[in-house]
């Protein structure tokens, strides 16, 4: 049942002549959840944009055996556009008829319903994130690669974060997240990467 | 239809929110033609003459100017990143933006083309040439800019860098476009340059997507 999501071996990475990581492995099998620890500036960002494919590493080898979501540092949402019209591109994207009330209930599940309908460049940061977050909602992707989900998040919403792991863990996707603020789930694995 | 439908329909939904903006270039379009009135002069010989190349210049430097922010502000938002993990092909969802983008863009001018040429005294014979070869060659333009905008999407902004870039490319428009023009007037056949912009056409929207895809993915390496 154990399915393995990705796969990395022997993964390099040197950046402006500092080598990030050297020779990584790991693996993440569906209902895994690995963190990804260690100071700014020590590669977590880029090891995940790697796993996503939008930066190439020096050498290495990466199987992505599923489909996966990338949240990095910039949400992805277009300033002029409501959340919601952001969030039917992004189902769009992934070739997805979602209806609108599944689209509706994500952008209820992160707290936005008064918002839905105003354009992103109103919102403060942390209704930027919330807004992104809705993502996660309607997401049928295994493997998710976050980073830093929970910066500018209030109480509230850092708790939705981790009900939103904790679900996509138990019907067995897979999630590597780098962060500052711990999960504190049971049996997280923990990479720490600069140490 | 994949991402096609669905780029075409959020860039246009976003021109239409930022009007401003995308109603820079058109702006562009019909000021600076109605100043090549004042600097000419109405009543000049020259005016009707030079008429079809200037209205081909200004929609050359309009194209340009909407251009530069075709991928900037989606690789600085993050926009871009989700396009990019899309399993699909890029070549769809990038022609879908670049559509949208003309119909804001290159259309505009194409048809508010005929009544520019008769701001600006043109020979009213030239007119349906004029119009045809900017609904050839302003999409060519689009496409040409497209590769350029991408190259520079991570520069901030690169403005100069761009215009350096296309420039080149957007030449053989610019000759075939006016030559067509030119022709009319001196009473010669068309068929050759309209021909050629055809081509062109073909040729870009056939080759464009795929380096514009290759060089939104070489963006992402900071």
């Amino acid at each position: 049942m154990n399915q393995s999501l990705i796969e990395v071996n022997e993964l390099t990475c040197t950046v402006a002549d500092q080598i990030l990581f050297d020779r990584l492995a790991l693996t993440v099998v569906s209902g895994d959840v690995l963190e990804l620890w260690g100071p700014n500036g020590s590669g977590k960002s880029t090891l995940l944009r790697c796993l996503a494919g939008l930066f190439e590493a020096d050498g290495g080898v990466i199987k992505r055996a599923v489909g996966l979501l990338y949240m990095g540092h910039r949400p992805g949402l277009n300033e002029l556009l409501s959340p919601f019209e952001n969030l039917r591109w992004c189902a769009g994207l992934q070739e997805r008829d979602v209806s609108p009330e599944t689209l509706l209930s994500a952008i209820h599940y992160v707290g936005l319903d008064r918002y839905k309908d105003e354009p992103c460049r109103t919102l403060s940061a942390g209704q930027m994130r919330r807004a992104a977050l809705a993502r996660l909602c309607i997401s049928k992707s295994r493997l998710w690669l976050l980073d830093e989900p929970m910066t500018s998040l209030d109480d509230d919403a850092v708790a939705l974060v981790r009900d939103l792991i904790a679900k996509h863990r138990s019907a067995g996707g897979g999630c590597i997240c780098a962060t500052h603020i711990k999960l504190e789930f049971p049996q997280t694995r923990v990479l720490e990467l600069g140490a | 239809m994949g991402n096609f439908g669905v780029q075409f329909r959020r860039d246009l939904l976003v021109a239409i929110r930022g009007r401003t903006e995308t109603a820079n270039p058109i702006a562009f379009f019909v000021l600076a033609l109605s100043l090549f009135v004042f600097a000419v002069g109405t009543d000049s010989e020259t005016l009707p003459r030079v008429a079809p190349g200037v209205v081909w210049v200004v929609a050359l430097f309009a194209a340009m100017l909407s251009t530069e922010n075709l991928f900037h502000r989606d690789h600085d938002d993050g926009s871009l990143e989700l396009m990019l993990l899309d399993s699909r092909p890029l070549f769809l969802g990038v022609l879908g933006k670049l559509l949208a983008h003309w119909c804001v863009s290159g259309l505009p001018v194409a048809i508010l083309s005929p009544l520019a040429a008769v701001f600006i005294n043109a020979p009213f014979e030239i007119i349906t040439i004029l119009v045809g070869t900017l609904l050839l060659g302003t999409p060519v333009l689009t496409l040409i800019g497209g590769i350029g905008a991408a190259l520079t999407a991570g520069l901030g902004r690169g403005g100069l860098l761009l215009a350096v870039l296309v420039m080149p490319l957007y030449i053989p428009v610019l000759i075939f476009g006016s030559g067509a023009c030119y022709r009319v007037l001196d009473g010669a056949t068309v068929t050759g340059p309209v021909l050629w912009l055809i081509a062109l056409l073909a040729g870009s929207i056939t080759l464009a997507p795929f380096a514009i895809g290759a060089a939104l993915r070489g963006s992402q390496e900071y």
